[in-house]
């Protein structure tokens, strides 16, 4: 199911509107990961603070939705772009790949409450694929 | 038998209660076959699917999506033995129409997107976290008569 060219400049011109709101949307889907399935807060253990606003979780959202503002521009090679990334994931976090889908699925919930004229099927269906791509990227080096 | 505080039951019943199942149903429907295109196997019989804007205003894909949202009641209204009040769906969905049962999990997705986008800030970490339950369980059920 690989990105189309359509589908890449879809991604490119939805994201543009994310790119003013990454600290609110970051935080809002790391929170909501963490409270609807709260199997992934074992990865989290080491932060004491996992309640609604902590600076851990808006930080963090921040970054995670800044590295996915990233690959959207090295959307034309996924793989490559986030080599790094993925050898982070890998042999450092090793977060289990599941998860990508779960905090995938967190992000497009927000993307809907945030952007519910934008957010069209068609734009779901294009960010869909791309956090997908995402999610296979960072994978890429586990095994 | 699934446990529910009662905040989940209240949350659930105040949804169930004030969405506009026609709108809900279509929205959740229309998106479904167009984010995942395979599920359009089971709708051969359902006119003009071509495109996204085919399938946005194909009124058979409308008044489905409200069967099927209407198809959650049996669960709202029945919180505490889910599983035997979708013996029957089970059944008609496993014998009669063959569907595999990944694609209660994809229409549950959308369903959540359509409610979240519907709901707005509305729908909190909390109001999802219910949501997600009560889908996963009726999902569950649906799931249970296949063999």
């Amino acid at each position: 199911m690989s990105l189309t060219d359509k589908d890449k400049d879809t991604v490119r011109l939805f994201w543009a509107k994310v790119a003013g709101n990454t600290e609110a949307v970051g935080t809002n889907a790391l929170y909501r990961m963490l409270t609807v399935y709260p199997q992934t807060k074992t990865y989290f253990a080491h932060w004491k603070d996992l309640g609604r606003g902590s600076a851990n979780i808006r930080k963090h959202g921040k970054t995670i939705v800044n590295g996915i503002g990233a690959a959207v521009a090295k959307i034309d090679d996924l793989q490559k772009g986030l080599l790094t990334l993925s050898e982070l994931h890998a042999f450092q976090l090793r977060v289990d790949p599941t998860n990508f889908k779960i905090l995938n699925h967190c992000l497009l919930v927000v993307l809907a409450i945030t952007f519910p004229a934008e957010f069209t099927p068609e734009a779901h269906v294009a960010v869909d694929k791309f956090l997908a791509a995402v999610a296979l990227a960072l994978s890429e080096k586990y095994r | 038998m699934v446990e529910w505080t009662d905040f989940e039951r209240q949350t659930i019943a105040d949804i169930f209660g004030k969405i506009d199942y026609e709108t809900v149903g279509a929205a959740a429907l229309s998106r479904c076959l167009i984010v995942y295109p395979w599920t359009q196997r089971y709708f051969g019989n359902f006119g003009n699917l071509y495109n996204a804007s085919a399938i946005k205003i194909n009124p058979m894909i409308a008044k489905h999506g409200t069967t099927i949202v209407h198809g959650l009641d049996r669960a709202w209204k029945n919180l505490d033995n889910i599983k035997d009040a979708y013996t029957e769906l089970s059944i008609l969905h496993s014998e009669t129409i063959h569907v595999d049962p990944d694609n209660f999990r994809l229409f549950s997705d959308c369903l959540t997107i359509t409610l979240a986008a519907q709901m707005g800030a509305e729908f909190n970490a909390d109001v999802q976290a219910v949501v997600q339950k009560f889908l996963t369980v009726v999902v569950n059920a649906l799931g249970k008569q296949y063999h």
